[in-house]
């Protein structure tokens, strides 16, 4: 399990990136700096920290800096300035030996061109990064095997990446990050190349992945709908900065400003809110055992209970203790919402 | 509609005054010209030698240190060459005695096998005719000495060119100093290359050799470079993600990936070998090149036709085989 911490982090391109630095350019902002000293900033003071265990979401339209971002975790760009620490080790003091073991062992990415070895057969790409670690023959076959087996493509280990689906090449980029065990798992507009409806299934299956594997997740994205799916917590990323952060029912209901507002225009709140947030005090302890939800699942999911039961839906905690009720009226008004932002749109 | 109408018209316009200023550039030219031959017309009739000739040759002094330099060599570590020259010698006689002693309808099987597996059923058979006629030519005997001086100058190219070729594909430095070096190599006039041969070696097959590499071997260190530089910048990124350390990087992903433009510019060794191995035949290289040459000395035609369309049959051989084997590589391990 493991923390990162990212602090002050600037990534300035161009051939004298230390001029933004300075005190009269500091505040400048990233187009006044592009005309005046040809100099592109990439990320400007990011700060951010990443729990362990969870899918933390870097969202933002291209050039916002989010590739920028997950590709200075893992040093494939060098940060002009700030620190990454990972497991209280700042990753951007490594040399190239604690670098390189830092790529084997803790960090593993995900590409959005999937980045497969095209000569090399499914289980060669997925037992690559043990290959590379100097694992033996046997032992990395069966774990690539295993793996392989988590994302589905038993059968196919013989099989070259030029003979696989779209969907299938990212599972095996996936299985390829996930065989080395990696405390920290990066993904890079994982599914972007992939046709919708593939996309779609992959974001369900990445979450039900998630919940065997446990890992910490950095996922970037521009696809604020995905986010929502599969983010625990969402950054969203605009001009190198990050704008608005937070969990993905604090994004769509309480935009930051009107940037983050018109990503979230066509979300449905049903499908972001929690049931804990429309729940009311019960009136009394008695409650039908057929349709109980938790706090912590989204309305969205509970509007078929609503279909079969009259009465107000009855909301349970883990500990089987009643926490709440969320009455009918609550849950049409939220869908009423949703509706008339959906009809406002056309 | 307007518009476009209106565009349209200025372009005319334009390409209109464009003509004009096209009649004065080509005018000036025309009347430049005919002064400069007038004047080159009136300084012969002068007799004028301070301008039709140069002031100064420089020829001299160069060309005198460069034989010192070569004297120098040849004198100093004669023992060097000479060595090598006997080993060179020795192997050459080797393979040469082993492609002769086995008898000839196993060699053609042999190469009928290969070009059936390696390419298609056709190339095994029509390798298989084409060496056969080699043999009703009477030019086998030839045709093995070539292949057996061909067959060592490109090992030695491929041995020394694909790493200089790695090497220039890691170092943008090494790649900027071998690019003129290279270049010099390939416009260089074939036969100025079997003089070092002579220098270092005398005359003989170990000149050739020489003289077979250094014309050779430029392909062979461009397409590894090209092929190493060209492989997908997001698959070599991912081979650094997941901590491969610069060799690992090299040896896993980027050559095999380059294998495939690799190959070509190993067949073009081989072709540009095979020429060479003929032009070589005048520092007493042996083979279907000594055939022409001795031929076309004593004045018989059909002779040197003969041996001159052996080399050709040879040539498409080797290069249909080569060209096989790299396609079907290219198909099981397509790159995407």
């Amino acid at each position: 399990m493991s923390n990162i911490e990212i602090v002050n982090l600037w990534k300035v391109f161009g051939n004298d990136p230390e001029i933004v630095f300075e005190p009269e350019n500091i505040n400048k902002t990233r187009s006044e700096i592009q005309d005046e000293f040809n100099q592109v900033v990439a990320l400007r003071n990011v700060n951010l920290s990443i729990n362990p265990g969870e899918t933390f979401v870097v969202m933002g339209l291209s050039g916002s800096g989010k590739s920028t971002l997950v590709r200075a975790l893992i040093r494939l760009i060098d940060p002009t300035s700030g620190s990454i620490l990972i497991n209280n080790q700042d990753v951007l003091q490594y040399n190239n030996q604690e670098l390189e073991n830092f790529r084997r062992h803790t960090v593993a990415m995900v590409f959005q061109h999937f980045g497969l070895f095209p000569h090399r057969t499914v289980l060669e790409n997925a037992a690559y990064g043990l290959e590379v670690q100097k694992v033996d023959t046997e032992a990395r076959n069966q774990k690539a095997l295993e793996v392989l087996e988590l994302v589905g493509l038993s059968g196919w280990e013989s099989s070259y990446p030029s003979e696989l689906s779209g969907g299938m090449q990212q599972r095996v980029g996936i299985a390829r990050a996930l065989a080395v065990e990696p405390d920290i798992l990066l993904m890079d507009e994982p599914f972007s190349g992939l046709d919708p409806l593939i996309r779609r299934q992959m974001r369900i299956e990445l979450k039900k992945l998630q919940q065997t594997i446990q890992k910490t997740i950095v996922f970037i994205t521009h696809d604020l709908d995905e986010a929502i799916t599969v983010g625990d917590r969402i950054a969203i990323m605009r001009d190198g900065e990050v704008t608005q952060l937070g969990t993905p029912e604090e994004i769509v209901t309480n935009p930051a400003n009107s940037f983050v507002e018109e990503f979230t225009f066509d979300i449905p709140k049903t499908r972001v809110t929690s049931v804990s947030n429309i729940m009311v005090k019960p009136s009394s302890q008695e409650f039908d055992r057929r349709y109980v939800v938790a706090p912590e699942s989204i309305v969205e999911d509970m509007i078929p209970l609503v279909l079969e039961t009259g009465d107000p839906i009855p909301v349970v905690d883990s500990k089987d203790e009643l926490v709440g009720v969320v009455p009918q009226e609550k849950i049409l008004e939220l869908v009423a919402q949703s509706a008339r932002q959906e009809y406002s749109e056309e | 509609m307007s518009v476009t109408l209106e565009k349209e018209k200025l372009s005319t316009q334009e390409s209109k005054e464009n003509d004009k200023s096209y009649i004065i550039k080509y005018g000036i030219s025309l009347v430049v010209f005919v002064i400069v031959m007038g004047l080159s017309w009136v300084i012969h009739l002068m007799k004028i030698t301070q301008i039709t000739d140069f002031p100064v040759n420089f020829s001299p002094p160069v060309t005198n240190a460069i034989d010192d330099f070569v004297d120098f060599l040849v004198v100093n570590f004669a023992w060097i060459f000479d060595w090598m020259s006997d080993q060179a010698k020795v192997l050459i006689g080797k393979i040469r005695d082993f492609l002769i002693w086995v008898p000839w309808p196993f060699t053609i099987l042999a190469i009928m096998y290969t070009g059936w597996k390696v390419a298609s059923r056709n190339v095994g058979i029509g390798s298989a005719i084409a060496l056969l006629l080699l043999g009703l030519f009477n030019l086998w005997v030839s045709a093995m000495v070539t292949i057996a001086i061909m067959v060592i100058a490109v090992l030695i190219s491929i041995v020394i060119g694909i790493p200089l070729g790695i090497i220039a594909a890691s170092s943008n430095r090494f790649d900027a100093a071998i690019k003129p070096i290279l270049d010099g190599m390939q416009t260089m006039p074939s036969f100025v290359y079997l003089v070092p041969g002579i220098m270092f070696f005398g005359l003989g097959n170990v000149a050739a050799i020489l003289a077979t590499v250094l014309y050779a071997i430029p392909p062979c260190i461009r397409l590894t470079n090209l092929g190493i530089r060209q492989v997908d910048i997001a698959v070599v990124e991912a081979g650094t993600a997941f901590g491969s350390n610069r060799m690992q990087l090299l040896t896993k992903v980027q050559i095999p990936m380059a294998i495939p433009t690799i190959m070509a510019g190993i067949n073009q060794t081989v072709m540009m070998a095979l020429a060479m191995v003929t032009i070589a035949a005048m520092v007493g290289a042996g083979g279907l090149g000594a055939d022409v040459f001795r031929a076309m000395g004593q004045l018989e035609q059909g002779d040197a036709v003969i041996a001159g369309l052996g080399i050709v049959v040879l040539a498409i051989v080797i290069d249909r085989i080569s060209q096989g084997y790299i396609n079907n590589r290219n198909q099981t391990t397509s790159i995407e």
